[in-house]
């Protein structure tokens, strides 16, 4: 094995270790709002390590320009849908858990709902 | 690396299964919602995987359709929670 593959390798198994616990989040969090949390952040970090790991293994040009893309979608689109299931989630009455402490939303104005 | 590869798809498959008991026992929909956008973000990165497995990028572009239509879906369901409620 040479070094590229050996590094491949480390970041690949890193990356589906934070897959998993993505998904360990996800399940033990106790509301929405810290799944989501759970959901978002660590798969997107793994899903970044698991590219770069491919792209150090295919060997096209195309090939890795296409897993930079689904990196850069992936930044820009994992944020903005877990912000608008939140603003959903919180303006159709799920309720925050005991120990979700930090709650700025109820001190702010009532938001406008979409036309 | 068929090694790693392995491991990486165990590991993978362990996640996917506690998202699947979470979309299935999701009390409100907004629990489903992101359950279903963790599972795709799983298959893409299980995509990439294989396409490190086999040194070769013939999947590369499902990855990048799959990204889309996750972010498609769960922007669509959050409008649709927002209008009707719960």
């Amino acid at each position: 094995m040479s070094v590229t593959e050996v590094i491949a390798a480390v970041l690949i198994v890193a990356g589906c270790a934070l897959g998993l616990l993505g998904g360990l989040g996800i399940y033990r969090l106790p509301d929405v709002f810290g799944r989501m949390h759970a959901a978002t952040k660590p798969p997107t970090l793994g899903l970044v390590l698991v590219a770069i790991g491919a792209i150090l293994r295919v060997n096209a040009l195309s090939g890795a320009t296409l897993l930079v893309l689904v990196i850069l979608l992936q930044f820009l689109t994992a944020p903005v849908g877990a912000h608008m299931v939140a603003r959903s989630a919180y303006e159709s009455g799920d309720q925050l858990d005991d120990q979700t402490v930090i709650d700025e939303l109820s001190q702010a104005d009532p938001p406008e709902m979409y036309p | 690396m068929i090694l790693a590869t392995n491991l990486g798809f165990i590991l993978l498959s362990l996640g996917a299964l506690l998202t699947l008991a979470r979309l299935i026992q999701g009390p409100s929909l907004a629990d489903r919602v992101v359950a279903t956008d963790l599972l795709l973000t799983l298959l893409v990165m299980g995509i990439a995987v294989l396409s490190a497995r086999t040194g070769q990028g013939t999947y590369l572009i499902v990855m990048v359709v799959v990204a889309m239509v996750g972010f498609f879906g769960t922007s669509m369901v959050a409008r649709f929670i927002e209008r009707r409620g719960a």
